[in-house]
C-alpha cells in the first residue's frame, strides 16, 4: 500500500477497549473455506459494516458472533469475555435477521415480549419495556396486530424492537435493508443511524450493498474470499482503496494497467497503453520499483469532458499533455441528478465519466457520437501496485 | 345473453357441470342409500317398507356391536396419538438432518404406505404369533396392543409426510431468532416450530384417526379371537344377512367421524383468528 495514501482516519485509536474481538477466526466446511483467519476489533458505539460480495464470509462472521455457527479456529470475545462455549441464548448480542423472522403466530407485542418472557422479566416491567421498544421504532399503535397484517417495513421494525428490547451490548443486522423497496430503503438508512445514536449501542451490519454501507456505517470492513480486504471509514475506502478489488467493489471505477516510468518524492509518472500517447501524472511518490507494473484507478466523477479541439486541454497542476485522453461518446445515461457518459478511447477502451446536471440544461452540453477530450486532475488517480 | 366464457372458466361449461354431477352422484348416492335404508322397516332390507327407528334401538342394545365400536374408537385414539409423536419426529428428522443412509430411512418410512395392505396384514399376523406373541389374556385396553401397534405402523408415515410437507415452508431463521432471544433448544421448538406445525399435526391426526377407524384388512389379521373392531364386526354380521342394523351401525360411524372432523375444523378455525 502506498504510504502517502493512508488517511489519518484509517488508524484506529488503540486505547478504547473493544466490545467485539475476532481473533484469528476461521470457518471451514470440509475443504470449503468460509472465513479465513479474520482478526478484527470493533469499538463500543460504532456502526460497523461488513461489506462484500455474496459468499465472502460476512454473514458467517456475523452468525459466529451470534453463536449460530461455531468457528473452526480462533476466538471471539464479546466485551472481553471469551464466547467459546457460550450458546446463542446466553450471549449479550441480538440479531435482526434478513427475513426478519418475526413469529407469525404472535402479535407484535408478543413478538417483542418473547425475549423478556424467556428471561422471566416480571409482568409490569415487561409490558413497560415492550411499549418503550415499540415507541422507539414507532410501532406503538400496532401492538395488537399480527405480522401478516404488517408491511415489510413494519415487520422489520418489529424485528428491531424485539432485538433492542433485550438491551444487547451489540445489535447485529443481517442485510437489514435488502428486502425493502428503493424509497423505503433510503428512509430506513437514515432511521437506522438515528436509532443507533438514540440507543447508543454498537451496531454491526452485514451488507452487499456498498451504497448502504457508505451511507450508514462509521467504519467498514470490506471482505473478499473469507478475508478482510480493507478496513476503514467510508471515505477511506472510496478515496484511498488499497487494492484493485476494493477500488472496483466500492463505487465504480475506471482501471488502467500501466508501467511506472518515473517515481520521485513529490511526483510520479505512469504510462498506460490504454491512454497512449499521454502519460498519467500524480503529485506524490508511488514508492514502487522503477518500470514495475501498476494499476491506476480513476473514479468516473473525478474525470472531466472537454469539447473537441486540436490540442489537449491544458490542466493547471499537471505537465502539458499529461492526464488526458481522446475519445468519442458512445452512450449517455441520463439519471436526472447526474449523467453518465460512456466514452470510447482511441485504442478501444470504454470508460465511464459522470457529470452532475447542475443546471436544467447541462445534459445538452454533450451529445451522442461527439468527439471529446477527457481529462483528470493529478490528485484523481489512485496508483495501486501488484 | 351471457358473456363469452373466459379461457379458464371451465365451471361454466355444461360438460363440466354434468361431470361434476356424475362425480358427486357416485360419491354420495351410496352413502345416502345407506343412511336412508337404516330407517327401513324390513328384515331383508331390499325394498322400502316404511320408517322405523327399531334398528337404532337394536344397535344400542347390541352389546357385541357396542364393544366393537368402543374398541375401534379406543384403538383409533391411541394409534393417532402415538402416530402423531412418531410421525412428527420422523418428519423433523428427515427435514433437519443429513446423515448416512437418509434415502434408505426415508424409503423405509414410506414403505407402509406402498406395501399392499394384505401383505402388511399377513406379516403382522406372523409377527404377533411367531416373533412377539401377544398374550390373549390381557385386560382391556392392553388386549388391543397388537392392533394399536399394527395401526401405528401404517398411520405414522402419513403423519410424517404431512409434517414434512409443512416444514418445507418453515423459515429456519425463526428458530434461530428464538435462540438468539434467549430460548434454549426445547423452548425454541415449543414456541416456534410447534405452532408452525399445528395445522399439519391436526391434518395428520385426522388422517391417522380415520385410517385406523375404518381399517379392516390389517386389523382382521392382527386381532385375537376375543377382540373385535367395528369393521370386523360389520363384516361378520354381513356374512349372515344384510339387516338394517348394519346400516344403522354404519350410519353411527359416519356421524361420529363427521362430528370429530367438524370439531377439529372448529378448533383449527378458532386458532387462526
Amino acid at each position: 500500500m502506498n504510504v502517502d495514501q493512508v488517511s489519518p482516519g484509517g488508524t484506529a485509536a488503540a486505547a478504547v477497549k473493544p466490545i467485539i474481538s475476532f481473533r484469528n477466526i476461521c470457518k471451514r466446511w470440509g475443504s470449503t473455506v468460509g472465513v479465513d483467519h479474520v482478526s478484527l476489533d470493533i469499538e463500543p458505539g460504532e456502526f460497523f459494516a461488513l461489506l462484500g460480495p455474496s459468499g465472502c464470509g460476512k454473514t458467517t462472521l456475523l452468525r459466529m458472533l451470534a453463536g449460530l455457527e461455531v468457528p473452526t479456529e480462533g476466538q471471539i470475545l464479546i466485551d472481553g469475555q471469551d464466547m467459546g462455549d457460550i450458546p446463542p441464548n446466553k450471549r449479550a448480542v441480538n440479531m435482526v435477521f434478513q427475513s426478519y423472522a418475526v413469529f407469525p403466530h404472535m402479535t407484535v407485542a408478543d413478538n417483542v415480549a418473547y425475549g423478556l418472557k424467556i428471561d422471566r422479566v416480571p409482568q409490569p416491567a415487561r409490558a413497560e419495556r415492550v411499549q418503550e421498544a415499540l415507541e422507539l421504532v414507532q410501532l406503538g399503535q400496532l401492538a395488537d396486530r399480527k405480522p401478516d397484517q404488517l408491511s415489510g417495513g413494519q415487520r422489520q421494525r418489529v424485528a428491531l424492537a424485539r432485538a433492542l428490547v433485550k438491551k444487547p451490548k451489540v445489535l447485529l443486522l443481517d442485510e437489514p435493508l435488502s428486502a425493502l423497496d428503493a424509497k423505503l430503503r433510503e428512509a430506513m438508512r437514515f432511521e437506522l443511524s438515528q436509532l443507533q445514536q438514540k440507543v447508543g449501542i454498537t451496531f454491526i451490519m452485514v451488507t452487499h450493498d456498498q451504497n448502504e454501507a457508505l451511507a450508514i456505517a462509521s467504519r467498514i470492513a470490506v471482505m473478499n474470499k473469507g478475508s478482510i480486504a480493507q478496513l476503514g471509514t467510508p471515505s477511506d475506502l472510496y478515496e484511498f482503496p488499497a487494492s484493485r478489488f476494493v477500488a472496483d467493489f466500492i463505487g465504480s471505477v475506471n482501471m488502467f494497467e500501466g508501467t511506472l516510468i518515473d517515481d520521485r518524492p513529490d511526483e510520479a509518472t505512469v504510462n498506460c497503453p490504454d491512454l497512449e500517447p499521454y502519460p498519467i501524472h500524480v503529485p506524490h511518490a508511488v514508492l514502487g520499483q522503477e518500470s514495475s507494473k501498476v494499476w491506476v484507478a480513476i473514479r468516473p466523477e473525478k474525470m472531466n469532458l472537454h469539447k473537441d479541439a486540436d490540442a489537449p486541454p491544458a490542466l493547471p497542476e499537471c505537465p502539458p499533455a499529461h492526464n488526458v485522453a481522446k475519445g468519442e461518446i458512445k452512450e449517455i445515461s441520463y439519471l436526472g441528478d447526474i449523467s453518465i457518459f460512456h466514452v470510447l478511447l482511441a485504442n478501444g477502451t470504454l470508460i465511464r465519466i459522470s457529470r452532475p446536471n447542475r443546471s436544467r440544461f447541462d445534459q445538452d452540453d454533450f451529445g451522442w457520437g461527439e468527439k471529446v477530450w477527457v481529462s483528470w486532475g493529478g490528485t484523481s488517480p489512485v496508483v495501486l501496485q501488484g | 345473453m351471457a358473456t363469452r366464457r373466459a379461457p379458464l372458466e371451465y365451471n361454466r361449461a355444461w360438460q363440466m357441470k354434468l361431470w361434476l354431477f356424475v362425480v358427486f352422484f357416485f360419491l354420495y348416492a351410496p352413502l345416502v342409500a345407506l343412511v336412508v335404508f337404516s330407517f327401513n322397516d324390513s328384515k331383508r332390507n331390499i325394498v322400502w317398507r316404511g320408517f322405523t327407528l327399531d334398528y337404532y334401538k337394536k344397535f344400542f342394545n347390541n352389546e357385541d356391536l357396542l364393544i366393537a365400536f368402543a374398541n375401534s374408537l379406543t384403538i383409533a385414539l391411541f394409534a393417532t396419538l402415538i402416530s402423531l409423536v412418531i410421525g412428527a419426529l420422523a418428519g423433523i428428522l428427515l427435514w433437519r438432518y443429513r446423515f448416512f443412509g437418509k434415502t434408505a430411512v426415508e424409503g423405509a418410512f414410506t414403505l407402509p404406505i406402498v406395501v399392499p395392505e394384505i401383505c402388511m396384514g399377513v406379516s403382522m399376523l406372523l409377527f404377533f404369533t411367531r416373533v412377539l406373541p401377544w398374550p390373549n389374556d390381557l385386560i382391556w385396553p392392553f388386549s388391543l396392543g397388537s392392533i394399536i401397534i399394527a395401526h401405528v405402523s401404517f398411520c405414522f408415515p402419513f403423519v410424517a409426510l404431512v409434517v414434512r410437507a409443512r416444514l418445507a415452508s418453515f423459515n429456519q431463521e425463526q428458530e434461530e431468532a428464538a435462540r438468539d432471544l434467549g430460548a434454549n433448544d426445547w423452548q425454541a421448538f415449543r414456541d416456534v416450530l410447534l405452532p408452525h406445525l399445528k395445522p399439519a399435526l391436526i391434518a395428520g391426526a385426522l388422517l391417522a384417526f380415520t385410517l385406523s377407524l375404518d381399517d379392516f384388512v390389517i386389523t382382521f389379521f392382527t386381532s385375537g379371537p376375543d377382540t373385535v373392531t367395528f369393521p370386523v364386526k360389520v363384516y361378520s354380521m354381513l356374512r349372515f344377512s344384510v339387516t338394517p342394523e348394519v346400516n344403522a351401525a354404519s350410519t353411527m360411524l359416519i356421524v361420529v367421524t363427521i362430528v370429530l372432523m367438524a370439531l377439529m375444523m372448529l378448533i383449527q378455525g378458532r386458532g387462526r383468528k
